[in-house]
């Protein structure tokens, strides 16, 4: 049996519906990221298993306990919020001890698992300093001891790294999935930014519109996301429109272009519109005369470091792809024309999800939606 | 530059409007003994029994008055802010009464609500009136500061804080929510506290023996009393105002102006 579970969860705000028929299944210890745009429901659903918002339909069960009605304060949950919410009147010791008064420990086990808890998070020297005199990273780690303090059954971490800069954000997931690591404590971490939830997580829950669109692990979501909303989240991606040719062979006409190898087509029917997806990096320069190819003419060439980025139009498509940085690299100029392999098999047919999901306009290159920290 | 001269002119000529009829009344209070200043009068206003209880009396009930809106005005403030923001326009309008209804009105509203109950055949039923009274009457300061106060934090996420390490409301108010507003607790506190040392119109029509009373009394019989009083009572009106500046800066410091570095 799973350690935490929501089943046909629901939440609804007047007339809005924030969080439709959701159902999950979280083992203990694992590191579980809901990922998805602004007002996907991914906060709303982490309040409802924090206890700050009661659903409007379902149940939630912690070890196999029925908690959906039990008040926030008996549900012995650590929460880390955006925005730290240390108490600004007391230290930080007095912040970290919080909880563990309120639980009648005594005064030496207090200060003991704050001084343990210090050392955690690389503070151990700051345990007499008010919150306004840390800086924001030292703050939300003092927010995370704190949550931690309390022995929690789940840590819920709600986007902890937003209001933080890039080179403490990368920092400080990597000791938050490392502390996570060592205490095996379950954990569900809210977050928009993809890079966070795919880098962390055991699994992860893309959401959108108040719904579950997929769960996997990074890997699916990345390699073989299910539909068309989470291809386009997750990762770049070009976007194809296609008509099935031969279904039996796999191969689909972009245009004039016949491409092969597309397995997943071979369930539609020859003429079927089909929109298929394909990720920057799997598309390569080749010859002329090479199989499954299209030819396109370079629009842009974008200089990103380790990758270098050309966008290029095809069939009067556009595409992205990229190339790696090496050692005497010739990079394309543009209106220059080339013939770029597209493989059968990085090629992925996608749904688009009961209806609400709309792919972007005619053969787009859709970009991820955060910013890579 | 002009303009500059202007701004000074008119600074002066502000500052005079308080500062003639108060260097005045100073001047006045110290001339009880003919042809020479010093501080007779004040010896002798502070002599009278009468001073000592007058003054001891309003003492208690600022004390009372000040508890007593604490203990409404927080949890309230506290209240509307997180569960009912929608009310704030009402409970501000509510607050902002006792500007508008006069003194006179509202202690006859009060005797005529409360006649014949044991808070008006009694005269320690008249000073829970009284103290109830001063807590209307400082409603506009009292809340306007703590709702700032409250303002300035993250009510919210705190109380979320508070609730998931294992906080009930009680835990909540008493160990985040006051801490954190008081300077604005304090604030109010030394408002309400020169209001009701120096009110007149309620005390006197509800018989109580406090300091606003006992100054217009002594106005009618003594003459050089009534000016040192008046003194004291302005200096008591400063000092809250100083003692107010002076907390303010020492317990908020940098605390509530922000989080980074």
């Amino acid at each position: 049996m799973a350690f935490l579970e929501l089943a046909g969860i629901s939440k609804q705000f007047g007339t809005t519906v924030a969080v439709a028929e959701y159902d999950l299944a979280i083992e203990q210890g694992a590191f579980v990221s809901f990922l998805g745009p602004s007002g996907c429901g991914k906060t709303t659903t982490l309040r409802m298993i924090a206890g700050f918002e009661q659903p409007t339909t379902g149940t939630i069960r912690l070890d196999g306990r029925d908690i959906t009605r039990q008040p926030t304060n008996r549900r012995n949950m650590g929460v880390v919020f955006q925005s730290y919410a240390l108490f600004p009147n007391m230290t930080v010791a007095q912040n970290i001890a919080f909880g563990l008064q309120l639980r009648k420990v005594s005064r030496q086990d207090r200060a003991r698992r704050v001084a343990e808890l210090l050392a955690l998070i690389g503070l151990p020297e700051m345990g007499g300093r008010y919150p306004h005199q840390l800086s924001g990273g030292q703050q939300q780690r003092v927010a995370l001891a704190r949550a931690l303090a309390i022995a929690p059954q789940v840590l819920l971490l709600d986007e902890p790294l937003s209001a933080l800069d890039a080179k403490i954000r990368v920092s400080l997931r990597n000791e938050i999935r490392t502390i996570q690591r060592k205490l095996g404590i379950t954990t569900i971490y809210v977050t928009h930014d993809q890079e966070e939830a795919l880098s962390l997580s055991d699994r992860v829950v893309v959401m959108n519109a108040g719904r579950v669109e997929q769960v996997g692990t990074p890997l699916e979501i990345y390699n073989t996301p299910q539909t068309a909303f989470v291809a386009a989240f997750v990762g770049t991606l070009n976007v194809l429109h296609a008509t099935v040719h031969d279904p039996a062979a796999g191969s689909v006409m972009v245009a004039e272009r016949e491409l092969t190898g597309i397995t997943a087509v071979r369930t539609k029917q020859r003429g079927d519109a089909v929109t298929i997806t394909v990720r920057p990096e799997a598309i390569a320069i080749t010859s002329a005369d090479a199989a499954n190819h299209l030819r396109v003419t370079v629009e842009e060439v974008t200089f990103l470091g380790a990758i270098i980025r050309v966008r290029v139009r095809a069939c009067g498509q556009a595409l992205s792809f990229d190339m790696l940085n090496r050692p005497g690299i010739v990079l394309p100029t543009i209106a220059e024309s080339l013939a770029l392999a597209i493989p059968g098999d990085a090629c992925i047919v996608v749904e688009p999800a009961a209806g609400e999901i709309r792919m972007p306009s005619l053969a787009t290159q859709v970009q991820a939606a955060a910013p890579v920290g | 530059m002009r303009r500059r001269l202007w701004s000074w002119v008119w600074l002066a000529v502000g500052a005079m409007y308080f500062v003639i009829p108060l260097g005045a009344t100073l001047q006045f209070s110290l001339q009880a003994k003919r042809g020479e200043m010093g501080f007779t009068a004040y010896r002798a206003a502070f002599a009278s029994p009468r001073f000592v209880e007058s003054f001891g009396f309003s003492l208690r009930v600022a004390a009372a008055t000040i508890l007593a809106s604490v203990l409404l005005i927080v949890p309230t403030a506290y209240w509307v802010q997180l569960r009912l923001p929608r009310l704030r326009p009402l409970i501000e309008f509510c607050t902002l009464l006792p500007f508008v209804v006069p003194a006179v009105v509202l202690v006859f509203g009060l005797i005529r609500s409360y006649n014949r109950t044991p808070l008006t055949n009694s005269s320690e039923g008249l000073a829970v009136l009284l103290v109830g009274s001063y807590v209307v009457l400082s409603l506009p300061y009292m809340y306007r500061s703590v709702d700032n106060g409250l303002r300035a934090i993250n009510v919210a996420t705190l109380t979320e804080a508070a609730q998931s390490l294992g906080a009930g409301w009680g835990m909540i108010l008493r160990a985040v929510i006051f801490p954190n507003v008081f300077v604005a607790i304090l604030s109010g506190a030394f408002v309400t506290f020169a209001i009701v040392m120096g009110e007149f119109t309620i005390a006197f029509l509800l018989a109580q023996p406090g300091f606003g009373p006992y100054m217009n009394q002594v106005s009618s019989s003594k003459v050089y009393e009534p000016s040192a009083l008046a003194v004291v009572s302005f200096a008591l009106t400063w000092a809250s105002i100083a003692l107010l500046q002076i907390v303010g800066r020492r317990v908020s410091g940098p605390r509530l102006s922000g989080g980074g570095r």
